[in-house]
């Protein structure tokens, strides 16, 4: 077959005939794609099913989204981190107002930190959760996990329409603190939500975990060295089933984490099963911190009252903000140069970071599994092109 | 035993099939558009502009003071000041907008615009369902549709909207106080005035020589 | 005989009164054609209609496991959506690739659907009812089966796509291994009845010992082997969760990627046919076919309950549909035959022991035991060699 040849010689590789009868063929799965997660293309080079090869090519969701903060005022972009990593919009906001923060040197009053705290905990569950049902849709349960995850993730935006006003476009932290106090009745119904949310994670475990197919094949796959994930820069949950011990929660001691008691899950195979079940635990320990928080958030401001909003103008400098976003470590490069605008503004994207080493994992696995693995290490594309 | 958690699974997948005809939380299906669900209240989705009273043009609280134009992140409002003034809800004559245009097919329902106006003039409305056919125009609000009156705010935001208008109502008193102890005083200080001027008039009435005839 | 029992055996028989009061209108010699005419008439509306329901009950059930209704716009409860489905594929630009090969593009839909529809000549739909009472039924059956297998080929392979012909590679390795536990797990029924006959083997069920019927299913290896044939039916229908050629999530659909509008409808009547067919195969091998499950409801009519025994084999079709995520390829093989061929073999193992023993409780528990030692056996065999772990994960200190 021509084409598998002129393809092969195209990537400088000679076309295998070990048995005689062997050719690659070289296949390109999306931008439209059902399971690529976003407008996402792999070139993938196979040897029958096994996979020889696979670049990744994305871009197809690029926005300027770092230029355009270059023209705007420091508060002009906190809208635009919302569409950054469209499943968590809060936490992007965090990121940048905590970057904010560290450049212009604000304090932050304390009730605004368990605000904080407690919706970037409640945008990493309804994360978690959708990526699980992600990942089944992708393994082909046709939609059932997928169905029961969106059902609860109504319920969290429910509540962060209630506070914020938008289900997923937040634009809620300000620097110094949070936008909006939270409205009457909305700490009984976030009180409400989080004691349903265990019996919810014990439902859906029971249609997953034990299950004995999603185990066959997610079990062995995709393995991902502790090595290669330090060395490749991993970091999140991906990082966390491969037995790093970084979450930075704990290492940065940013926000008020030091005063809650949970605990960090690690796997230590690294395979895709390691990495669902970590984010399960995760999952439950977000519920035990939000039980924390709800319980002990005091009255007081919830902004720094001196931190202007029009005609905002940091003193020169940089800073470098991040924090344990759900898909990994989100930080935001600052530099300023005085004036209202940022002189450089630069995004870590963790899903671009994690989705750098896809083709290690991927090789000599089966076409099958690239979509499994493709969803474990959870990407968001607007994220990964900005 | 094999197949165990594939049993699991089955039973669980039969409980929500069954629980979808008797419970509530397991059939969360909103009929979309014969019903609608209930409206939370802090929702926001496209300015709108506020007036007070019943004259949307007199009443309008915007002066064009173009600080969420200048604030806006994508530049989707557009302002023209006009050239003459026309009196506000406090009396102070204030120049307002000649056009004020929102392109709402750029507007990102940020509310930053609601943040920064110091006049309580630009709110955020409800209301999603702006689709059109018309492809040139018709998602450009001109004043004239963006104008809600203050009933209707405070119908679609209440607690926030009673807020406000505590607030205006509160600066509305002080400054009544305030004028009416500049009245005082200027009163005063006229009345003063006048008895410098005309001494005899005020002086007080000596004894008339004449006898009380 | 009395008035009631003449009046259940008219309406059990009616379709077969009402045919020979028709045939009687036209001369001797045209009798057989239109006979047959007749029946495959009547086969085609019937199974074509119930297509038609279990799309739409295959929707809303799917829907209600997702705590969602299904369709329900067009027409009560969504009555209609299969006519609005079928007005849709029929009114679809048919696009046919530049490079596929034109004749096998088109043929291939129309022989999966005839190859479908030709497997109901020899399944009994109710007491003397059969279209066509062949001694070899049984495997005639099967091989009419397997043209539906090189329609998917041809499907494949007219395409001209990678996409098409992976999902075609798949289609075919998977079909082919799974033929051979399904016509293993239905040679215990043909030794039980030593008859090819479709007719022999419901017949023979049809009896009732009390109240219970002689059903093959309520006997250790007919379970044993009634469960063998589901799974290999379910791989045969490429129904999740074998659904790996139709693979929605990774290589769009498969072989049927480079259809569109009616030939893509045909192939889906096809394979839901199919799937019926082979559902038909089991309720007649295993599940008395036509007979009633207690010996007092035999006054309802005998089509009636081969038709509810075949809904409630699509309900749990769509059941585990909804439930189960699919197994990759290699899985999918392992499945076949290093558990289902080893099972099935002993199987016919224990009918020749079940058969030979004296009637009895003995030979219930020693039937018993040799099928389930052996499975347990072999799942742990195979749960430990692929080394299922059940986790257990450590927190960082």
């Amino acid at each position: 077959m021509s084409t598998a040849t002129l393809a092969a010689a195209s990537l400088n590789l000679e076309p295998a005939n070990e048995s005689g009868m062997d050719q690659l063929l070289e296949i390109a799965m999306g931008p439209q794609h059902p399971s690529t997660h976003g407008v996402f293309r792999m070139n993938v080079v196979l040897d029958g099913e096994r996979v020889v090869r696979l670049k990744p090519v994305f871009g197809y969701l690029h926005r300027n989204h770092e230029k355009i903060a270059e023209n705007e005022t420091y508060l002009g972009s906190m809208p635009y981190t919302d569409r950054l990593d469209y499943m968590c919009p809060l936490t992007n906001n965090w990121a940048y107002a905590l970057a904010v923060e560290k450049l212009a040197g604000i304090q932050v009053p304390e009730r605004a930190e368990y605000l904080r705290v407690i919706t970037g905990e409640l945008t990493r569950l309804q994360n978690h959760t959708c990526l699980i049902g992600f990942l089944m849709q992708d393994m082909g349960a046709s939609g059932t996990p997928l169905m029961y995850a969106f059902r609860q993730r109504e319920i969290i935006l429910d509540l962060f329409e209630a506070l914020t006003g938008a289900r997923m476009m937040c634009n809620y932290m300000r620097f110094g603190g949070c936008r909006v106090d939270l409205p009457a009745g909305w700490l009984d119904q976030a009180k409400k939500v989080v004691a349903d949310f265990p019996r919810f994670l014990d439902e859906y475990e029971r249609l997953l975990v034990s299950n004995e197919i999603l185990m066959d094949r997610t079990q062995d796959v995709g393995v991902l060295s502790k090595e290669l994930a330090i060395s490749a820069g991993i970091s999140g949950p991906m990082a966390r089933a491969s037995g790093v011990d970084y979450d930075i929660r704990k290492v940065d001691h940013y926000s008020i984490y030091d005063r809650f008691n949970f605990r960090v899950p690690l796997g230590s195979h690294g395979d895709v099963y390691d990495r669902f079940m970590v984010r399960v635990l995760e999952m439950r320990e977000s519920v035990s911190i939000l039980q924390q928080a709800l319980r002990d958030i005091p009255e007081g401001p919830i902004v720094d009252p001196k931190t202007k909003i029009r005609g905002f103008r940091p003193k020169p400098g940089e800073a470098y903000g991040r924090i344990e976003g759900p898909k990994g470590e989100l930080g935001f490069y600052l530099v300023s140069d005085g004036s209202p605008n940022p002189y450089r503004y630069r995004v870590r994207p963790p899903s671009l970071i994690n989705l750098t080493i896809l083709e290690d994992l991927c090789l000599g696995r089966n076409v099958a599994d690239i979509v499994v693995i493709l969803g474990s290490i959870d990407i968001v594309m607007g994220e990964v092109d900005r | 035993m094999v197949g165990e958690g594939i049993l699991k699974g089955l039973a669980e997948t039969a409980r929500n099939f069954f629980g979808s005809y008797v419970s509530k939380d397991r059939l969360t299906t909103v009929q979309y558009p014969e019903q609608r669900e209930p409206q939370i209240e802090a929702t926001r989705d496209f300015p709108f502009l506020v007036y007070d009273g019943a004259d949307w043009q007199q009443g309008m609280r915007c002066v064009a003071c173009q600080i969420c134009e200048k604030e806006c992140p994508p530049k989707c409002i557009f302002i023209e000041k006009s050239k003459d003034k026309k009196p506000d809800a406090f009396g102070k004559m204030q120049i307002y907008p000649a056009t004020f245009n929102i392109d709402i097919s750029v507007c990102m329902s940020c509310q930053i615009c609601v943040e920064v106006c110091p006049f309580d003039a630009i709110k955020m409305d409800v209301e999603y369902h702006q689709s059109s056919d018309d492809r040139f125009g018709a998602l450009l609000l001109n004043k004239q549709r963006l104008s809600k009156s203050n009933e209707y705010y405070n119908a679609i935001h209440p607690t926030e909207a009673s807020a406000v208008d505590a607030q205006r109502a509160e600066e509305l008193a002080k400054l009544e106080a305030k004028a009416k102890a500049a009245a005082e005083v200027k009163a005063a200080a006229e009345a003063k005035a006048a008895a410098d001027a005309n001494p005899a008039l005020n002086a007080s009435p000596q004894q008339p020589a004449g006898d009380p005839q | 005989m009395t008035h009631l029992a003449l009046m259940t055996q008219h309406l059990d028989q009616i379709f077969v009164l009402t045919s020979h009061w028709l045939l009687s209108y036209l001369p001797i010699a045209l009798q057989p054609l239109c006979s047959a005419i007749l029946s495959v008439a009547a086969i085609i509306i019937a199974f074509a209609t119930l297509f038609a329901l279990t799309t739409l009950l295959e929707r809303k059930g799917l829907g209600r496991m997702q705590n969602r209704y299904g369709p329900n716009r067009v027409g009560p409860c969504g009555l209609f959506q299969p006519l609005a489905d079928g007005v849709k594929s029929l009114t679809k630009e048919d696009i046919v690739p530049i490079r596929a090969d034109r004749a096998v593009h088109f043929m291939a839909p129309v022989l999966l659907v005839a190859a479908s529809f030709m497997g109901y000549a020899v399944l009994p739909i109710g007491r003397n009812m059969v279209m066509v009472d062949m001694n070899a039924g049984v495997l005639f059956f099967f091989a009419i089966g397997s043209l539906m297998e090189l329609a998917v080929f041809m499907a494949g392979w007219s395409s001209r796509s990678k996409y098409s012909l992976l999902g075609a590679m798949r289609a075919i390795a998977q079909m082919i291994s799974y033929e051979v536990p399904l016509v293993l797990a239905s040679v215990v029924v043909l030794m039980q009845a030593g008859s090819l006959s479709t007719v022999a083997i419901v017949n023979m069920q049809a009896t009732y010992s009390g109240i219970w019927p002689h059903w093959f299913v309520f006997t250790p290896w007919g379970f044993a082997g009634f469960a063998l044939f589901m799974i290999a039916a379910t791989a045969e229908s490429n129904r999740s969760p074998f659904d790996l050629p139709e693979g929605e999530s990774e290589i769009i659909a498969g072989y049927y990627t480079e259809y569109s509008g009616f030939k893509f409808a045909l192939f889906f009547l096809g394979e839901y046919i199919g799937m019926f067919a082979t559902s038909g195969m089991a309720i007649t091998l295993f599940l008395g076919g036509w007979s009633a499950p207690f010996s007092f409801l035999t006054w309802i009519p005998s089509y009636f309950w081969f038709f509810a025994k075949l809904l409630t084999i699509i309900s749990v079709f769509i059941w585990i549909r909804g439930t189960l995520p699919r197994l990759r390829m290699d899985q999918l093989m392992n499945l076949a035959w290093q558990f289902m061929l080893p099972m099935t073999l002993l199987n016919l193992l224990t009918t020749g022991i079940w058969h030979f023993m004296l009637p009895g409780f003995l030979r219930w528990i020693v039937c018993s035991t040799m099928v389930i030692v052996p499975c347990i056996l072999l799942g742990s065999g195979l749960k430990y060699k692929k080394k299922f772990q059940i986790r257990t994960y450590h927190f960082s200190q």
